[in-house]
């Protein structure tokens, strides 16, 4: 929409000298425009168009990356669809996405509020909270393994004294998914917090008024005014969440790299923290599958795709209502 | 704004049961009160891994495999570090890390913008098409690429080079598409009409009227990049294949994979001065970094 004044306006300040533009316009005489952004794409043909496109034809075939290619049809993606590990690993994603995104998204929600009301140190906060997400998911993983873990954890010794049991948390399927869920919500509850503090700010204060007036109080304020009206940031930002929380790697791996025996993707005791990405990586890059790695690239891509129409759709449904 | 703000009720907290008039007045400090200690609630969750991360670095594994947990700092510091020293590469690893992080840094700001401004500000045959194209590249997983990415990198070489890393990360769509929303509002047309009047080239009008307005988009970028690479992790694990030339992530990961279950004190040593190089870069654009990521969201 923003493009249409552009396009109004005499086309191209500068295509080649000027007495030779006027007469062959010419696809050549915008060599120089092409040149400008030929790089972008040029990378992307190289490591991005034909990489895409192979790691397709790669899936109908077995390879383990230095043999001749045989053809194999279908019968990777046959198999795919009856491995159970694989679904498995679906399953990790799925449950590890759901227990750090809601508690994270509630938390942003929160923070943000508070902070759209705080006026005072606003930016102090906002440093404070955004910290964690610059920080490397390597060093984050290792230090909520010590967090985590079982022997001198700082969670376990919580629970020691105030009188709980001790929680093998790295070596059980459930503690392995909140110590990673908790990791992400860690990292990224600040940063979502500030894209809602953002679009809290673009609310005018007069409707909030015009609340207090009728007599709303804060709950029916926040439910009826402030989270319609930031539906649209919700959306980006549960987008943004499923994309990359669906592909999350290097939390598990780095997390459960030394409790893993067979392979560095081998998502701790039981593969309870294998999610699909870490699959993808051991099927590829421990087994030499590659024929197999690139089919469940595709099944991951799949998943991704669907599971972020879902809930696409699930947010704007409940906008109609 | 601020008043309005002030007296905003945070939904968050439970209805009161005083009147309402006692409430609007005596309330608000109250009010702000509590608003603070929830918020510094909050910023203590977010630094105590930092905190506690520096603390267990000054402690020997001894000490951190004891009952209480050491909360305060210890005085083993020094043989940390020089366990660290022994055990990695470490200096060698931040010089890759650098090397990667900071020429990509370069390159992408000068493509991206380049790119950008010609989106922004010209028009010429194809120009939708190839933006949209671009928008659609940025939605493919970077996992479908990757074992192809892989063979073609073996073949050219350049596995296990840092180049392997530099060369695909040199251009990207969010960046070209960053400055171009950017370039829209700030590179002002007549600026342009008037440089293209005095004989200015294409080239000479980015330089020199397009670059310096756009200085604050830029610096965005720049360390968005800068940051991203230096904390990148997953390919470099993978392109990387020799173990003795690798960045620092990969390095620390390798340290914590060797010595995570024996060694915490040293493995967190190099944790802690892996973070710091970032924090700094973090801390000269953090104000900027902020606002941007609100205003990209919202817009």
């Amino acid at each position: 929409m923003a493009t249409v004044p552009l396009v109004e306006k005499p086309p191209a300040p500068v295509a080649g000298p000027p007495s030779s533009a006027h007469h062959k316009k010419g696809i050549l005489s915008y060599w120089r425009l092409y040149a400008a952004i030929s790089p972008f794409y040029l990378l992307f043909l190289a490591f991005g168009l034909i990489p895409v496109g192979f790691s397709l034809y790669l899936s109908f075939h077995r390879w383990d990356g230095l043999g001749s290619m045989e053809y194999a049809g279908l019968s990777q993606y046959r198999y795919l669809l009856s491995d159970t590990d694989f679904w498995s690993s679906i399953g990790n994603t799925l449950i590890i996405w759901a227990l750090a995104t809601f508690p994270m998204i509630f938390l942003a929600m929160v923070t943000a509020v508070m902070l759209n009301s705080a006026v005072r140190f606003k930016n102090v906060y906002r440093f404070a909270f955004f910290l964690p997400n610059v920080t490397s998911v390597v060093a984050v993983a290792i230090i909520f393994g010590s967090v985590f873990s079982t022997n001198f954890g700082l969670v376990n010794a919580l629970l020691q004294a105030v009188g709980l049991d001790q929680v093998a948390w790295l070596n059980t399927p459930w503690g392995i998914k909140v110590a990673i869920a908790t990791l992400m919500t860690w990292q990224w509850t600040g940063y979502n917090a500030i894209i809602f503090l953002a679009g809290l700010q673009t609310i005018p204060g007069e409707l909030y008024e015009a609340a207090r007036m009728d007599g709303a109080g804060p709950v029916q304020t926040f439910f009826r005014i402030t989270l319609p009206l930031m539906r649209p940031v919700l959306l980006f930002v549960l987008v943004i969440s499923t994309v990359t929380g669906l592909q999350s790697f290097s939390e598990p791996q780095v997390l459960l790299q030394s409790t893993a025996n067979e392979s560095t993707f081998s998502g701790g005791p039981d593969h309870a923290g294998r999610t699909m990405v870490l699959y993808f990586f051991q099927q590829t890059f421990d087994n030499n599958d590659f024929g197999y790695g690139a089919a469940v690239a595709w099944g991951i891509f799949l998943v991704v795709v669907i599971f972020s129409i879902v809930n696409w759709r699930l947010v704007q449904r409940r906008g109609e209502d | 704004m601020a008043t309005t703000t002030q007296t905003e009720p945070a939904p968050t907290e439970p209805p009161r049961t005083e009147p309402l008039r006692a409430k609007r007045i005596r309330g608000t400090g109250r009010r702000a009160v509590a608003l603070h200690v929830s918020l510094i609630l909050g910023v203590l969750l977010s630094a105590f891994p930092f905190y506690w991360a520096v603390v267990m670095s000054t402690h020997t594994s001894t000490e951190i495999f004891s009952y209480p947990p050491k909360l305060l700092p210890g005085s083993h510091f020094d043989d940390n570090l020089s366990k660290l020293f022994d055990s990695v590469d470490f200096f060698g690893s931040m010089f890759n890390s650098l090397l990667v992080a900071v020429s990509v840094t370069f390159l992408v700001l000068f493509f991206d913008s380049l790119a950008a401004f010609v989106f922004a500000k010209f028009s010429f045959p194809g120009r939708r098409v190839l933006f949209a194209t671009m928008m659609a590249i940025f939605m493919v997983p970077a996992q479908l690429a990757a074992i192809p990415q892989f063979v073609i990198m073996a073949k050219l070489g350049w596995i296990g080079s840092m180049t392997s890393l530099i060369v695909p990360a040199a251009a990207n769509a969010f960046g070209i598409f960053w400055m171009r929303q950017y370039m829209k509002s700030a590179i002002h047309d007549e600026l342009l009409d008037a440089s293209k009047i005095d004989g200015a080239s294409f080239l000479r009008q980015y330089w020199h009227v397009a670059l310096p307005v756009v200085r604050p988009g830029l610096a965005f970028l720049g360390i968005f990049t800068f940051m991203g690479q230096w904390n990148d992790y997953a390919w470099p694990l993978i392109a990387l294949t020799d173990p003795d030339n690798v960045t620092l992530q990969v390095a620390l990961s390798q340290l914590n994979g060797v010595h995570g279950t024996t060694d915490y004190g040293m493995v967190m040593t190099g944790a802690v001065l892996a973070l710091i190089p970032l924090l700094v870069v973090f801390a000269i654009g953090a104000k900027q970094i902020i606002a941007d990521l609100g205003k990209g969201a919202i817009r």
